[in-house]
């Protein structure tokens, strides 16, 4: 897999970054060198090997279902740049 | 059953499938353990994990898998001992994550079928393709302000079961059945509280059409009805679009449609050229999510009666109809009044189709009429079932049985007491109703002389006259027996 100019303009918009052109050729050249390393692994025969997703063999911790009360308003919008009636205040979204 | 629609040039067949999108009935959030409750004040709600600080880890809420385990098994549906949570990635404010977690590849329940009855006594399967454990966003008010969206995030990360049928509807009715056998499966169930006016359940529709027996067109998606009647609307609305744009010799692009209230339209909500692009993958912050079978058999114990076992208890104990049993069981509330009325007195065993139509007619319609609901309807079974021993052994007529539950309803007393007190009882004295019938045609000599002639149709005027007189009390069969007889001797 290569990454091409397109591609970054798109990952760059899902991304809600803004790139110029040189930056995205230095984007360009880094990502496709991550990639060719990480392509190193296809080296490696996987069939028939299970996907590894736990290296701990630990399982999920659960929690009992108990609500806090958490009051949080005050807090959790101390860092909002607006805010109104307790409500975050954002740029309008039409959709 | 024909379900074809008709455009101006050929027939067509809607096909559909809903994702529905149902709150777990839980304490606390799907990753954190903040307050679930609705209509707190804003953002009141919130931990550091649903506000996505940094470093904040999630931890997944044990009842809210058991929940959405026990569902899996309500929708006969396969429960998967290993299942994962993924990231699915976009922006919007009410998601502070930038994205939610999500099941994708591996949900935690496989594939189901429920039961939906119709009318004419036939049913019909749905199959359900998957149901997975996700969160919610949280809330954002367009409305307020010209320039500004506000947001609230109290139920962001509140758990919600993704139920998703395969396309297997035809029709908006079939669509409304679905989502009702689904809702009254939850409800009994307690696994949602199906308040589809709070939004604790709400559905996407999907929906094509085609030429019977072509290929599936291509569909479009409504996003987030949350009134059945909003569903079938939106179905209508969105099927006489793409048939209109078929016709006329256009194709149907694929696209997510938003449905406006108010005019009853559909509109596209998201152009192609942002068309999403989730990428998906494993969350890093959550392991596997694995079940045991033990795990999944407690669970199964501790499943109450659902809606179709019951449904088949009612019709064979009962004698009921398919349909009437279904209307019985649609609401837990609903059997549970059945239930209590009926066994209220041994007698009412044999009058069952008597005790459904008193409550889902009669009593139905005066709790609209109040905007009232079952649960807290004035009249309690026990009393319902003492009405109707009294029109089941004679008493007192259906009629007049009427304005008694009215009058039950208003006032609280018992049927006995509102009998009693108004001389209700009905007239079954031979006698007395035969003096009554004496003087009514004593009093229309024309009226008898017509219906001597021919004129049948006056019997229901002389019914009438005695009703009148005895004040609706008499007993109606013996009022029509002695009045045919009495006229008939004139002849």
């Amino acid at each position: 897999m290569k990454i091409d100019k397109n591609t970054i303009n798109k990952i760059a918009r899902l991304s809600r970054i803004k790139l110029d052109d040189k930056e995205s050729e230095d984007y360009i050249k880094d990502l496709n060198s991550i990639l060719d390393w990480v392509e190193q692994l296809n080296e490696v025969n996987t069939e028939n090997v299970e996907p590894l997703s736990n290296i701990s063999s630990s399982i999920l911790p659960k929690r009992e279902d108990v609500s806090k009360d958490t009051n949080s308003s005050e807090e959790i919008l101390e860092n909002a740049p607006d805010k109104l009636e307790g409500f975050f205040a954002v740029p309008k979204v039409v959709e | 059953m024909n379900n074809l629609i008709k455009g101006e040039k050929y027939d067509w067949e809607m096909v559909i499938g809903l994702e529905i999108h149902a709150q777990v009935k839980s304490n606390s959030k799907l990753f954190s353990s903040s307050s679930t409750k609705f209509g707190s004040s804003p953002n009141s709600q919130v931990s550091l994990v649903d506000a996505a600080m940094p470093g904040m880890l999630p931890v997944i809420n044990k009842y809210c898998v058991e929940q959405a385990v026990k569902t899996g098994i309500g929708l006969n549906a396969k429960i998967n001992n290993y299942s994962v949570f993924d990231r699915k990635n976009y922006f919007y404010a009410d998601l502070p994550q930038g994205y939610q977690i999500s099941q994708y590849k591996y949900p935690i329940v496989g594939e189901g079928k429920v039961t939906i009855d119709f009318k004419d006594g036939t049913s019909k399967d749905i199959r359900i393709v998957r149901l997975h454990l996700e969160q919610d966003a949280g809330k954002s008010l367009h409305d307020q302000n010209p320039s500004k969206t506000y947001v609230d995030l109290n139920r962001s990360g509140v758990a919600l079961m993704e139920i998703v049928s395969e396309p297997d509807i035809r029709t908006p009715d079939e669509a409304g059945m679905y989502i009702s056998k689904i809702r009254s499966i939850l409800m009994y169930l307690d696994t949602c509280d199906g308040n589809m006016q709070e939004g604790s359940l709400r559905a996407d529709v999907n929906i094509s059409v085609r030429k019977p027996g072509d290929e599936y067109g291509t569909r479009c998606e409504i996003k987030n009805l949350n009134s059945i009647k909003f569903i079938k609307q939106a179905i209508n609305y969105e099927a006489k679009r793409q048939i209109e744009i078929l016709e006329s010799g256009g194709s149907i692009e694929q696209n997510t449609m938003l449905f406006n209230t108010s005019t009853g339209k559909t509109r596209p909500m998201r152009n192609k050229e942002e068309a999403h692009d989730y990428r998906y993958f494993p969350d890093p912050d959550l392991l596997p999510l694995e079940i045991s079978k033990e795990e999944i058999g407690k669970i199964k114990s501790s499943i109450p009666e659902l809606p179709d076992e019951l449904k088949n208890k009612f019709i064979e104990t009962y004698k009921l109809s398919n349909y009437d049993a279904s209307v019985l069981t649609a609401e837990k509330q609903t059997s549970d009044y059945f239930n209590e009325t009926i066994n209220s007195d041994p007698e009412l065993k044999n009058h069952a189709k008597i005790v459904v139509n008193w409550i889902t007619s009669e009593l139905f319609s005066l709790l609209n009429k109040n905007n009232q609901d079952l649960n807290n309807s004035p009249v309690s079974p026990e009393n319902l079932g003492q009405l109707i021993k009294l029109i089941s052994t004679n008493e007192i007529s259906g009629k007049i049985a009427k304005d008694v539950l009215e009058d039950m309803f208003s006032s609280g007393k018992t049927a006995r007491q509102i009998v009693d007190e108004k001389g209700l009882q009905q007239v079954t004295d031979q006698g007395e109703i035969a003096k009554v019938i004496d003087e009514v045609i004593a009093e229309n000599p024309k009226m008898v002389e017509q219906y001597l002639a021919g004129k049948d149709k006056l019997l229901g005027f002389f019914v009438g006259q005695a009703m009148k007189l005895t004040k609706g009390k008499a007993n109606p069969k013996m009022l029509n027996d002695i009045l045919k007889q009495k006229l008939n001797k004139k002849n």
